[in-house]
């Protein structure tokens, strides 16, 4: 008895039957992960890369590693990410009459819940706070982050946060109930398994690492800016960014919250959310979508101070309406903390209320609007050059009005009464993440990877994947605008109807041309890493940009720059590039930098290790982790010596070989 | 050459007015800590709209009249209030350069602290005892979270409380101490509004028929 009780205690629920070795497509997809996995461990080995691995990215609370590192997670998830969408468009195409498709309910539903959760948490998210990461600091003068190692840590607890995710591929299962996990179906009459508590624990340890994150870049950006640089002479990106963070930390709290919550119901027989005794499901979705609505703007507000960079470098000007963009920002920021009950008007909440948050949701357009007003003046008269962020930022004009005109419509309630849960809806969010986030941060990533890695992207490669990613996102989508207006729903895996199957396939054709984009930009990746020494940046400005990370050297020193740079207008690298601005070569001192600790990666290693535990109801495991978690914290805290100084010495041996490389190349 | 980038303002060089050889930028750490406890404020802004969604959903329980004994909170408040004034003694003893004085005005707000953890989980133990326990009503569930999320927090306070103690200990009133007294401070202080506001809203309000 006591034995049982033992194993109980170590291993909760977890026994060999969560192992899904039944499943032909995880048993599959478990033997690729585990070949490339030991692929890549034996070439980890053979190439003694361990220790650089450990001691240049792992530690590093350098802020432009930490950004590289959220944007390859990013496009890891993101793999996962569009395999689900290719297997529900794959279902979907098949599943009709007597033909059940290749995946059965159980599972399919599994799938579009990881996708969105997926897509957005590991795939979004890091996208965007990995490009703030990296530009931000540099945008701004400084020499990282406020807090360096909050950055590593924030990092790190993503990226753990995803593990978890992808740990319930092969131990266990995901929630069956869709991406925001409503009660009663997430609770625990209808969810009684492992799956909703997946989703929980893998957004409640990322959760935490988002919101530190929009912490330290709020701090960064109000107290580090480069002498002179006045809340309106930063560069629109940083603006945005700003706004971004405050949103996060305005809103994740919330989330946090709301699923411990559920959690607590699920797990100590709570009733926040339960039907009977007092519980309130529809309390749940409130407040989900309070975090849930300004999770959007937290998503594209930075990838439009993406596009203003983008539209005032390649039109050769500066930015039209400055001011009045900084002033949409803020409005949006604002605003979207006001609309979220138009998520579910159906709720009934009356018609005053739904009024209420159909006009705010539909004033919404109005600063929206104005920005894209700003970007086409600003390309009015300009001299345009069309490389390949500014191919996204044109096909993101188009699709991205599309979108949100579609947004406008789902905003009227009577509207929403007959569109709500219907493939129109999908087909709407995906037009403004697809062409606002997804575009936006593709367009930065081909902007500021001459700045990461010191060479251009390749520009064919760049352009095959452009082309296949705005024709399949429309030709996947479209059908799903027209099937919305026939009244089809979301989130089925089989339909009776025959006539429907047409609109599916185009759907999935439309799916198989993004993978080629994907494809394609993958392609581009290695081309580009082949041909480094043909596309290599030498000047450190490769596009004639007009901020200041582009006054440094690409890649930029560990120290970004040599001497604060001082600001005197807007667009300060273009103010000093006008006045002839020569860069200093002597005088160099020692600079005060921060050490690399891996206290970040231990902490989240911990709390992930509680998170499983949690999961599965292992008890012991749980305990122990979360005291080995908090001692690790303690610990940390112990460690007086953060810093050190990078010797004046290094500081001129750096500066002088990109003087050499700069004079060899003119 | 390098006195030329020094006095970058007197120099010939029209590019010295683009840069500065020595910068150093203002420590935001308490600036970052104001902005992580409005982040934690929004966590219990969370919990105290489940509360007034749920708080008056009995399902056949007991209400706050029935169960609340407001002498014992008036004494829990007493306790918190006066740890939060003890608080600022040890942050005035740092100011006057006293190791021992912040020490000792330190352990003071952490015995009046877990005087009031005591109070508060007697009382959950004797609600549960009762069969009030969170399971029993929304309005208990909400309650347990609200009230149990700030004692949670106490909790962690005390923690840190203790290794501040070990540290100040260690290494004296330095710069980096001094800066996470003043942290752990605005942390106190802000569970101390929290709890005027579970004060008013639950206790208070709650044995209101």
């Amino acid at each position: 008895m006591s034995d049982i009780n033992l194993t109980k205690l170590i291993f909760g629920r977890l026994t060999l039957e969560a192992i899904p070795y039944h499943e032909p497509i995880l048993i599959g997809t478990f033997a690729m992960v585990a070949v490339g996995g030991l692929a890549l461990l034996a070439a980890m080995f053979k190439f003694r890369l361990w220790g650089p691995l450990w001691r240049d990215w792992i530690t590093s609370i350098d802020h432009k590693k930490i950004g590289i590192m959220y944007m390859v997670l990013a496009i890891v998830m993101l793999l996962r990410g569009f395999s689900d969408a290719l297997m529900m468009r794959a279902q979907q195409a098949f599943a009709f009459g007597g033909n059940a498709g290749f995946l059965p309910p159980h599972h399919y539903d599994q799938i579009f819940t990881a996708h969105g959760t997926i897509m957005i948490f590991f795939v979004a998210m890091p996208l965007v706070t990995g490009l703030m990461n990296y530009v931000v600091p540099l945008q701004i003068g400084a020499r990282d982050v406020s807090f360096p190692f909050l950055n590593n840590f924030s990092f790190w607890m993503t990226t753990f946060g995803a593990m978890l995710t992808m740990a319930s591929l092969f131990v266990g299962e995901f929630a069956r109930t869709g991406w925001l996990a409503f009660p009663p179906l997430s609770g625990i009459m209808a969810s009684p398994d492992v799956g909703v508590d997946y989703y929980i624990w893998s957004l409640q340890v990322a959760g935490v690492g988002t919101t530190l994150s929009g912490v330290n870049l709020i701090a960064t950006i109000v107290k580090m800016r480069a002498p002179g640089m006045s809340l309106m002479k930063m560069p629109v990106f940083t603006w945005t960014a700003l706004c971004t963070n405050a949103l996060i930390v305005a809103t994740f709290p919330i989330l946090t919250v709301t699923l411990a919550m559920l959690s607590l119901d699920r797990m100590v027989g709570t009733n926040f959310f339960t039907n009977d005794l007092g519980g309130n499901p529809m309390l749940y979705v409130n407040l989900i979508w309070i975090w849930g609505h300004p999770e959007v703007y937290i998503l594209v507000l930075p990838v439009f101070g993406v596009f203003s960079e983008i539209v005032s470098t390649f039109s050769g000007k500066k930015l039209f309406g400055y001011t009045s963009m900084v002033y949409a920002t803020v409005v949006i920021t604002v605003l979207s903390y006001l609309v979220w009950l138009h998520h579910f008007f159906t709720m009934g909440s009356g018609a005053s209320v739904n009024s209420f948050f159909g006009i705010t949701t539909m004033i919404i357009s109005i600063p929206t609007g104005a920005k894209i007003f700003n970007w086409l003046f600003t390309m009015y008269k300009g001299r345009i050059r069309f490389d390949v962020p500014m191919l996204w930022t044109v096909g993101f004009m188009v699709t991205f009005v599309i979108g949100g005109m579609t947004g406008v419509m789902l905003a009227v309630p009577p509207a929403d009464f007959v569109l709500h849960n219907s493939l129109f809806l999908i087909a709407h969010f995906h037009n403004v993440i697809i062409g606002g986030v997804v575009f936006g941060c593709f367009a930065a990533i081909n902007y500021w990877f001459p700045k990461a890695f010191g060479f251009k992207l390749d520009e064919f490669w760049g352009r095959i994947s452009f082309w296949c990613w705005l024709v399949g996102f429309w030709v996947a989508f479209t059908p799903l605008y027209i099937m919305g207006f026939m009244g089809i729903t979301r989130r089925m895996n089989h339909f009776e109807d025959p006539s429907l199957q047409k609109f599916f396939v185009i759907a999935a054709i439309g799916a198989l041309i993004i993978a080629a984009g994907i494809g394609a930009m993958l392609v581009q990746f290695y081309v580009s890493w082949k041909n480094r020494d043909a596309l290599r940046d030498v000047t450190g400005d490769p596009w004639g940009g007009r901020t200041l990370e582009w006054s440094t050297s690409s890649p930029p020193p560990d120290y970004n720059f040599a001497f604060t740079p001082v600001v005197h207008e807007s667009d300060s690298w273009a103010d000093m590039k006008a006045n002839h601005y020569q860069r200093p070569t002597s005088g160099f001192i020692a600079i005060h930098m921060p050490k690399n600790t891996a206290a970040g990666f231990i902490i989240s290693a911990f709390a992930a290790a509680l998170g499983f535990a949690m999961i599965w109801q292992m008890w012991l495991v749980a305990g122990l982790s979360f005291i080995a978690m908090l001692a690790s914290i303690i610990i940390h805290t112990f460690n007086y010596k953060r810093d050190f100084y990078i010797p004046a010495e290094e500081v001129v041996r750096t500066e002088a070989a990109h003087t050499r490389f700069l004079e060899s190349h003119v | 050459m390098s006195d030329t980038i020094a006095n970058g303002a007197v120099s010939a060089d029209p590019s010295a007015r683009y840069y500065v050889r020595d910068h150093h930028p203002e420590n935001s750490t308490l600036l970052g800590f104001w902005i992580y406890l409005m982040s934690d404020c929004l966590l219990f802004a969370g919990l105290f709209a489940a509360y007034a969604v749920l708080g008056r959903n009995y399902a056949g329980g007991p209400s706050g009249a029935e169960v609340f004994e407001l002498p014992t909170v008036a004494l829990n408040t007493a306790f918190l209030l006066l740890s939060s004034i003890t608080y600022g003694f040890a942050m005035i003893a740092a100011q006057r350069k006293s190791l021992k004085g912040s020490i000792i005005w330190l352990a003071i707000t952490g015995a009046f602290g877990l005087c009031f953890l005591f109070l508060e989980l007697q009382e959950f133990a004797h609600l549960i005892a009762e069969g009030n326990g969170p399971q029993r009503s929304a309005f208990l569930t909400s309650f347990f979270a609200l009230v149990g999320t700030h004692g949670l927090h106490v909790t962690f306070g005390s923690v840190w409380l203790v290794t501040l103690m070990v540290q100040l200990g260690k290494h004296g009133l330095t710069p980096e101490n001094l800066r996470r007294m003043m942290c752990l401070s605005m942390f106190w202080h802000f569970l101390d509004v929290i709890w005027i506001g579970v004060f008013t809203f639950v206790y208070l309000m709650g044995v209101l028929p």
